[in-house]
């Protein structure tokens, strides 16, 4: 089946594109891209008007199978990802049981591939149940197609575990995806420590209970020789020690997620349960942090940490809901405003959410090489649509933007060739 | 004025006229105590239920005689608060009451924002009786009535609180309360004890207690929740007791006609002394007295009653 995507603007920023074109995909691949294609043999889909972009990757996504069907699925979670943009998604480890064996990593692709949906890459478990005490068999794992390791969840309190882990990793040129949390800081915390906390008598969550760990594995980076992943950056006391450790050559990469660059602490005085998560939203200082991090490249990935948690967890009181929000069908609208406000140019945005997570886990995608997996994502820039977390495809309806008024959305997303998502 | 909000949630939502008019109504029904037959028929027919999550003898009590004495019936129900063990969520249980359609919740809860969560949930009149670390406002309500009465006024004068700032209810209602009235806040105690950015609330911060209450015209100790020591905000209650503890001493940097508060239930000798407790300056049993008033105003104005 051919596929030509007439006249859209192609923004591919690894080969430096970006231009109004014709993009033709025959057998999976991107075939050709030069104006005026002409094929009667293609179905065609006007773009104009449209970005076509390489596929959008989530590096950073709850997909809770095994274990946790009731919030999501990899079926559902992927039917999410296609719906926000996303052709592939990197599923963290904790389900139940948790991924720290070949057959958890081998189910998750195995279900992913029989649900053929988005591509699915999954993330183990850095040590043995994300215990922090012994490592999981990171060779066997990568062998099993486990792209990244890390106890997301649960940080790595021991920093010779820690240590170990990201040396033991760089043998097998594999990365470790640090959730950095200092669990003794924030300890009982149910959100950003500051005047809102103080406010609502709500145990907070100090910044450094995050800034400390965020030192600690990149000196542990700097020291061994080997590279880092911090996840979900949501201080501006790490994007400083992020910044500073990248002009001198430490091997750190960042992401953050949309809500923390789109709301802050000050969102909760309604004692919504949509709005806990861990890392919590921050101050609104830090959330300036995060856009100026975004546009000098301190932070190099938006990511969702999608999240799926049902009423049975989030319907309580504040105290004792689960942490945690879906982000995969407003990812992109989200950071749209970024583009909007200045904070990113279009070819900006595509690199946090393409290319560079590709790059970061070392997965194909994020460019439109020709003869490349025909793995796209066309954008309108400019839908206006608003959010109605009941029509989601997502299992769970844990969303904070429910309601919100939103300005662009995926219009149709191609895995390997093949439309996934076509928006009606 | 009228009063038109559904519930009590904090006082943080209160203007200044809102307070006023749960001050006067209170005012106005402190006779009702003081007569042999201390009840009138004002919510006959009305059913006030005391939901409590969280011990409580005073607020729990003070509660009940409120709405006994304004004949309404009054139900008190304790649970436990864990949800994991419970079984059944706040909201199927607050369902559940509404059902049996009272008029008025009254809800003590250990986790902050519950009784937000009910209000959003039942068409019930919801008072909040103490969320977690968050407000208590009845008990600030009883407060401010206290120092009306004993100062003829509250716009102006200056209130020390000391204690645990940072864990107490109290302080908060009363801090957002004092400063819609005009009154002047001053918070002490240790660091460990001051919630981060407290400042902001419109207080200023002492760690000592010189300075927290000098020229204060009200002095409100906090209770020092002794289970809280194994998280280590100071090192031993010998240490508490020798520097943050009221006593005769160091009342003299307050004003000559300072009154002592507490909302109970105090600890001899931790943060107050006992001479302090029982002597001349102190208030704390008007306190109770004024709460029960207050909780009858509050009663008789969410069930629809006008000052």
């Amino acid at each position: 089946m051919k596929l030509l995507l007439k006249g859209g603007r192609i923004i591919d920023p690894l080969r430096k594109i970006d231009k109004i074109a014709d993009l033709l995909v025959d057998g999976g691949k991107v075939v050709r891209i030069e104006t005026n294609i002409e094929d009667p043999g293609a179905d065609i889909y006007d773009a104009g008007g449209m970005w076509i972009v390489p596929g959008l990757i989530d590096m950073h996504t709850h997909l809770r199978e095994p274990g946790y069907e009731y919030k999501e699925s990899i079926r559902t979670g992927c039917e999410a990802a296609v719906a926000g943009g996303f052709t592939a998604v990197a599923c963290m480890p904790n389900t139940n049981p948790v991924n720290d064996t070949r057959s958890v990593t081998e189910y998750i692709i195995r279900q992913a591939a029989l649900a053929g949906i988005a591509r699915v890459y999954p993330v183990a478990a850095a040590t043995r149940g994300s215990e922090g005490r012994v490592l999981s068999e990171f060779g066997d794992l990568k062998e099993a197609g486990a792209v990244a390791f890390s106890d997301d969840g649960k940080p790595v309190v021991d920093s010779a575990v820690m240590r170990y882990a990201m040396e033991y990793a760089a043998s097998f040129g594999a990365l470790v995806i640090s959730h950095c949390e200092d669990a003794t800081l924030s300890a009982d915390g149910l959100m950003n420590e500051g005047r809102i906390s103080t406010e609502l008598g709500l145990k907070g969550i100090p910044s450094i209970a995050e800034d400390i760990p965020v030192a600690r594995d990149i000196a542990i980076a700097e020291y061994t020789g080997t590279s880092v992943h911090i996840a979900h950056v949501s201080t501006a006391g790490a994007v400083r020690i992020i910044r500073e450790a990248k002009k001198r050559g430490v091997r750190v990469t960042a992401e953050t997620a949309p809500h923390y660059f789109s709301l802050s602490d000050e969102a909760l005085r309604e004692f919504d349960t949509n709005l806990k998560m861990n890392p919590p939203l921050r101050s609104t200082e830090d959330v300036a942090a995060m856009k100026e991090a975004l546009r000098d490249g301190t932070i190099d990935v938006i990511a969702t940490d999608h999240a799926p948690h049902s009423s049975i967890e989030k319907d309580v009181e504040f105290e004792y809901a689960a942490n945690g929000i879906i982000g995969l069908e407003t990812s992109l609208a989200l950071s749209l405003n970024l583009v909007r406000e200045g904070v990113l140019s279009p070819a900006d945005l595509v690199r946090k959410m393409s290319s560079n997570p590709a790059a970061v886990l070392g997965v194909r995608g994020g460019t439109l090489g020709i003869g490349a997996e025909a793995d796209i994502t066309v954008i309108d820039p400019n839908r206006p649509w608003t959010v109605d977390v009941r029509i989601f495809r997502s299992k769970s309806r844990n969303s904070p933007f429910n309601g919100w008024k939103m300005e662009g959305k995926a219009v149709l997303t191609i895995v390997g060739g093949a439309i996934k998502y076509k928006e009606g | 004025m009228r009063w038109t909000k559904k519930d009590l949630l904090g006082m943080k939502d209160l203007s200044a006229d809102e307070i006023r008019l749960i001050l006067d109504t209170a005012d106005s029904f402190m006779e009702v105590s003081t007569r042999e037959i201390k009840k009138v028929p004002t919510l006959r027919g009305k059913t006030v239920v005391n939901l409590f999550f969280e011990a409580s003898t005073r607020t729990r009590t003070s509660f009940e005689i409120a709405a006994k004495r304004l004949s309404a019936d009054a139900v008190n129900i304790s649970a436990s608060a864990s949800s994991v063990v419970k079984g059944e969520t706040l909201i199927d249980t607050a369902r559940n009451l509404e059902a049996m359609n009272p008029d008025i919740i009254v809800i003590r809860h250990s986790a902050a924002g519950s009784p937000h969560i009910l209000a959003r949930c039942v068409k019930q009149s919801i008072i909040n009786a103490g969320d977690g670390a968050h407000e208590h406002p009845t008990q600030a309500l009883l407060d401010m009535m206290t120092i009306r009465q004993k100062k003829g006024k509250i716009a102006g004068l200056k209130i020390a609180i000391i204690g645990d700032i940072a864990h107490s209810r109290v302080a908060r209602s009363n801090i957002h309360g004092l400063n819609a009235m005009g009154a002047k806040v001053a918070v002490g105690g240790p660091a460990t004890m001051m919630p981060r950015e407290i400042e902001r609330l419109g207080v200023t911060v002492h760690h000592n207690i010189a300075d927290t209450i000098r020229g204060a015209d009200i002095i409100m100790m906090l209770r020092v929740q002794i289970e809280r020591k194994a998280i280590c905000l100071f090192p031993s209650l010998r240490e508490y007791a020798k520097f943050f503890c009221l006593d005769r001493d160091r009342i003299r940097n307050a004003k000559e006609d300072v009154i002592i508060m507490h909302p109970g239930p105090i600890n001899r000798g931790v943060e107050i002394s006992p001479e302090v407790a029982d002597g001349p300056y102190s208030v704390i049993l008007d306190q109770v007295a004024n709460g029960v008033a207050v909780r009858m105003a509050l009663l008789y104005l969410l069930a629809g009653g006008s000052s």
